[in-house]
């Protein structure tokens, strides 16, 4: 698929596909980046059109699917669409009631919404590297933008952004039902009290605070890391083996199809157990 | 691979993501599932209801039949012991018509005897006479002859 583009070096063509498509205000004007090095200095305030599309259009699409099958959905008579969404409705609701000890209506839709949401955006890469890109959307921008080469990235969750988002949002889950649960003063107290009682409260800061926020940091970045790192070599796979490269993808594939579901799994289970946390109150 | 407002984007669509999930698509599933697991176990309860049923159904009915067999058999020994009885009524009954009949018969008998024997005790005096006239030819003695025929008519 590479040698499409003859006119590519292996390393032209894996930072094309490692880079975004991204919308910021360059030089006193609003656009799309040329360049990696474009994209950069746009700062904060640009937005990777690609893969923020794809997760809107992913999130929305699977949530307007089962939307119309519940609206659709009969006790006695289900459909086979309906037992899928039911069987992994339930999967999720068996996690929940496993890991979760405590009474909360929106840990069952957060993990269902984290779960198929994930599973969804990893999916994406199972996709061909350039199936979609250098013979989909990308002639679709130069055609509609004029922009020569623009990178356009269909696999959400390789993008650091993405992945930090939900990760972030749950982080701020932890730190309201943390704080509505055990009051600031138990939030704050379990931070500079644990684990070795309040004589040791900079030692218990400097352990307990880095925990703190290792959570959604590990949480986002390991997600992402295990996606880039499938990317990745997808890209390496396309742009180095030739021919090759068609049981190579297909090895890979087969063992990139475990690392999909387990990751989605993994940051659902993981977002469980931090609001379990967030719940406990301590007996003293 | 830098930080932008693409960070901030996947955090409100995951909150509008997320408030849409908790009211549009987890309540109706959780509540089709937990409606199904109640229909089941009182599916589950009601079969053994009747299967419960069935078996004291049966009991009752056994019961039953065992209590028509046992009243019919009275019924039927009951009716036994009547015809029997209307039997033996009915003989006794036609046993006293015939003695009556007889005993009927006879008194009408003896009376058509006596009848006879009185008219002809009647008759056998007149015709004696007659006879004993014609002998004589004469006049005898009315009063005394008649004494003594009656006599012999009373000995016939």
């Amino acid at each position: 698929m590479a040698e499409s583009t003859a006119e590519l070096t292996v390393q032209e063509y894996i930072t094309h596909h490692l880079s975004f498509l991204t919308f910021g205000r360059i030089d006193d004007h609003w656009g799309f980046a040329h360049s990696p090095e474009e994209a950069a200095e746009m700062g904060f305030w640009a937005i990777n059109v690609d893969t923020m599309g794809w997760s809107l259009f992913l999130g929305a699409g699977f949530l307007w699917f089962f939307r119309r099958v519940a609206v659709s959905a009969s006790i006695d008579n289900p459909s086979g669409i309906q037992n899928f969404v039911e069987a992994v409705v339930e999967f999720v609701e068996a996690r929940v009631t496993e890991a979760f000890d405590y009474k909360n209506e929106l840990i069952g839709p957060l993990c269902l919404l984290l779960f198929f949401w994930i599973l969804l955006m990893n999916t994406m890469d199972l996709v061909p590297v350039d199936l979609l890109t250098t013979f989909g959307f990308e002639p679709l921008l130069h055609t509609v933008f004029h922009l020569e080469n623009a990178p356009f990235k269909v696999v959400p969750t390789t993008d650091p952004n993405i992945t930090m988002g939900m990760s972030v949002t749950v982080f701020l889950m932890i730190i309201y039902y943390s704080i509505k649960n055990k009051g600031l003063g138990g939030f704050l107290g379990e931070l500079a009290f644990h684990p070795f009682g309040k004589w040791m409260m900079p030692f218990n800061l400097i352990i307990e605070v880095p925990t703190l926020f290792a959570k959604p940091i590990s949480l986002g970045l390991r997600l992402f890391g295990n996606l880039y790192a499938g990317e990745l070599l997808f890209l390496l796979i396309a742009s180095m083996l030739g021919l090759w490269q068609l049981p190579a993808h297909f090895v890979w594939a087969a063992f990139h199809l475990l690392v999909i579901p387990l990751q989605a799994f993994v940051f659902m289970m993981l977002t469980i157990v931090y609001l379990n946390a967030a719940h406990e109150v301590p007996h003293h | 691979m830098n930080i932008n407002a693409t960070f901030l984007g996947q955090m409100i669509a995951m909150a509008f993501f997320l408030w849409f999930c908790s009211k549009y698509v987890w309540p109706p599933f959780v509540a089709i599932l937990e409606e199904r697991k109640k229909k089941i176990a009182d599916g589950l309860e009601a079969a053994s209801r009747a299967q419960k049923d069935l078996e004291l159904a049966q009991e009752t009915s056994a019961e039953k039949l065992k209590e028509a067999k046992a009243e019919a058999a009275a019924v039927i020994d009951q009716a036994n012991k009547r015809a029997v009885q209307i039997v033996d009524e009915a003989k006794e009954q036609a046993r006293e018509e015939g003695q009556r009949i007889i005993a009927g018969a006879n008194a009408e008998i003896d009376q058509e005897v006596n009848r006879a024997k009185e008219a002809l005790r009647a008759q056998v005096s007149a015709i004696a006479i007659a006879g004993a006239e014609k002998i004589l030819e004469s006049s005898i003695d009315q009063a005394a002859n008649e004494e003594m025929l009656n006599k012999l008519a009373s000995e016939l």
